[in-house]
């Protein structure tokens, strides 16, 4: 599974991309940052703000209870301030 | 129906001439085009915005967005197009043109459109300052413009 963060989370994460292979327990949008928080310092820092991350799946807005099985991409970031 | 992202300029004139050349059914154009301030949220004076985004699901939710409305309006045509990276003060970032047989509509999808695309687009802004940059904060009043349209 291909990880993408953007803004500031690309920043605190310090790369634009990651590919990872989460355990089976990871099913949701919700578990996947909860198991990447884990993973080190700079993901604890960057998903903190926890419910103000947002999240797409494979191109499109997904929430904190979405599936992510079988998903080729998850982005994070965020919200958006375009316009 | 077009959606457009690039980093140069664009001119607002050229593009209205563009969409309107040759047409005879559309009685009513209605354009919004968002320009870069010289102010920074915080008060400071800006230097320039840094826009990112997400290439790929940008225009894909552009062409949602766009097609939603669409839906709900009997648009002649519209267009969206979105500059990304480095945008300096007096410089257009955004422009929504719609087009209709009539004002209410043409108006209605663009307001639509805008709301929309401030809330659900995957762009970011960076400010930049004499004193250095920071992300700007998305607003809750820009959330609260989108919301309504599901009434």
């Amino acid at each position: 599974m291909k990880l993408l963060y953007f803004a500031w989370v690309r920043e605190r994460v310090g790369r634009a991309e990651d590919e990872v292979s989460p355990p089976a327990g990871v099913g949701t949008v919700a578990e996947l940052i909860e198991w990447l928080r884990g993973r080190g310092p700079e993901y604890a820092h960057a998903f903190e703000a926890g419910p103000a991350i947002r999240a797409a799946v494979d191109r499109r807005h997904a929430r904190p209870d979405a599936s992510v099985a079988g998903a080729r991409e998850v982005a994070f970031f965020p919200p958006m301030t375009g316009g | 129906m077009a959606v457009r992202l690039q980093e140069e300029p664009f001119d607002l004139g050229d593009e209205v001439a563009r969409l309107t050349l040759g047409r005879t059914d559309a009685g009513a154009v209605v354009t919004f085009s968002g320009i870069c301030r010289d102010r920074a949220d915080s008060g400071e004076r800006l230097v320039a915005l840094t826009l990112e985004h997400y290439p790929g699901m940008t225009e894909e939710e552009l062409r949602r967005i766009e097609a939603e409305a669409r839906g709900r309006w009997a648009l002649a045509d519209s267009l969206v197009l979105h500059r990304h990276g480095r945008i300096l003060p007096g410089e257009p970032i955004v422009l929504v043109v719609t087009l209709a047989a009539h004002r209410k509509a043409a108006f209605e999808a663009a307001e639509f459109l805008m709301d929309y695309l401030k809330t659900s687009a995957p762009f970011w802004k960076r400010e930049e300052t004499a004193g250095g940059g920071s992300w700007v904060a998305a607003k809750g009043s820009d959330d609260a413009a989108a919301e309504r349209w599901k009434a």
